[in-house]
């Protein structure tokens, strides 16, 4: 198998998991509806401040998403010495990477299409301009996915990883957090010249660590 | 003929604990070797070991001709490790456990279907893996560990939660196995069930083996017939 078949094998495992365990659907999207019908609830007096603080809040909801999904795609790793069986295969640690990134990122992807749903219901939103909105929502996924799952493996063996997780990865995230709503504030307003130079950065953070991750997952996985 | 494994002084820490100070072994092609001993004497830490997922940190160690103080990952697809744990996933079905990991070993769903039939998990093939009893988790490992055709065999307390049938299948699959000329390392308590299928026994006492190296086999006597043949100088 080359490195493109063995993480559609992977990633095929962590998406049918998913399916089945369906965290995502019964746990981290109504956490996702909560957090925002909490936002809506706090700011309820006065509606353009929900809608323009929109996108920061929607993007504040996915990086709480996105540490739920981290920690999901490892937990299951961790049962049975799932981990040890993924070592002891054939597969590359950089195949492994992509194919647990592609998963999570796919999941969160569903979850951003469901959330943005709420999003425009509850704080009546109208998304303007469509394709920098896109493209800066699947740059901005790729990044966290792949920063979320070097910072997964990187916590795997350690006990305390549920808080570690958080404590190294906001900090990381902070880039796409900001580049993200920014997309999506120009792009909400209709002006998506602005939303461009956005979308770039967050390009740029997605292939950089991807990169970094498809380096550095091999030897986190032998140490974790 | 090479050895398969081949471990000099060979000492592997957990944290600062040394769980194997010092262990010589040899296992030839073909062997099946028994490792006994109490807990903790180090027989897990050793099977982990030669399987590349413990690190050896002092002394020499080679296994299918891989040197594990430089490279703990190219032999690992030729090993069929049965561990205390079952490298499962609970979400996936037995036949989606099997298929995932053979693939991952580089081997195909052939092999895969083969062996759920040869541990009779055939009517288990559809129910998830969390739903398993212990006895047939442990059928699904050694199934998982068949299913690679491995060159050498790592095996864990393998007749732990075996029912009888598959205790005999077992040790019918051992058997064949070394008649292939596969090597099987086994770590048990049960030595009244092993003894009968294993060509040696070495025991761990504090991290260190006892009877781990043979003698090399003594030359086959020369016949009255052969010395006749024999060039005179």
């Amino acid at each position: 198998m080359n490195l493109f078949q063995e993480a559609a094998l992977v990633a095929g495992k962590d998406l049918r998991i998913e399916a089945r365990a369906r965290v995502i659907s019964q746990q981290i999207l109504p956490f996702g509806l909560i957090v925002l019908l909490l936002f809506a609830f706090a700011l309820d007096p006065d509606r353009g401040v929900l809608q323009r603080t929109a996108p920061g809040l929607f993007w504040v909801t996915v990086l709480l998403a996105c540490l739920l999904g981290v920690s999901r795609s490892f937990t299951v790793e961790a049962d049975n010495g799932a981990r040890d069986g993924l070592r002891l295969s054939d597969l590359d640690g950089s195949s492994i990477f992509l194919g647990k990134a592609i998963a999570l990122a796919v999941e969160l992807l569903v979850f951003e299409a469901l959330l943005t749903v709420g999003v425009v219901v509850l704080f009546d939103v109208h998304l303007a301009s469509l394709l920098p909105l896109a493209l800066g929502t699947v740059a901005a996924t790729v990044g966290l996915a792949a920063t979320g799952t070097l910072y997964g493996v990187l916590a795997a063996g350690i006990r305390a990883r549920e808080t570690l997780v958080p404590v190294l990865l906001l900090p990381v995230v902070a880039p796409v957090l900001l580049g993200a709503t920014r997309a999506w504030e120009a792009s909400i307003d209709g002006v998506p010249g602005d939303a461009w130079p956005w979308v770039a950065l967050l390009a740029i953070f997605a292939v950089l660590f991807v990169g970094i991750g498809m380096l550095a997952f091999g030897p986190l996985l032998e140490e974790s | 003929m090479p050895l398969v494994v081949r471990l000099r002084s060979a000492v592997c820490l957990l944290g600062r604990f040394p769980a194997l100070a010092g262990v010589d072994l040899d296992v030839a092609p073909g062997e099946t070797v028994l490792l006994s001993g109490g807990n903790g004497a180090g027989k897990t830490t050793l099977l982990r070991m030669v399987a590349g997922l413990l690190p050896l940190h002092q002394g020499e160690g080679e296994v299918l001709g891989t040197d594990l103080t430089r490279d703990r990952r190219s032999h690992r697809r030729r090993i069929g490790f049965v561990g205390q744990e079952t490298f499962c996933y609970d979400d996936l079905t037995v036949r989606e456990n099997l298929r995932f990991a053979t693939r991952a070993a580089g081997g195909n769903t052939a092999s895969a279907d083969a062996a759920l039939e040869g541990l009779e998990l055939g009517r288990l093939a559809d129910v998830r893996h969390g739903r398993l009893s212990t006895g047939q988790r442990r059928r699904l490992a050694l199934a998982i560990s068949f299913a690679r055709e491995p060159e050498l065999f790592l095996l864990d307390e393998p007749h732990a939660g075996l029912d009888a049938p598959g205790r005999a299948y077992l040790d019918a699959a051992l058997a064949r196995a070394s008649g292939e000329g596969r090597s099987v390392l086994i770590a048990s308590h049960e030595l009244e069930l092993v003894r009968p299928v294993v060509t040696r026994e070495v025991v761990l006492t504090n991290g260190q083996a006892h009877g781990a190296i043979e003698d090399p086999p003594s030359p086959p006597p020369v016949s009255p017939a052969d010395k006749a043949l024999e060039p005179t100088p």
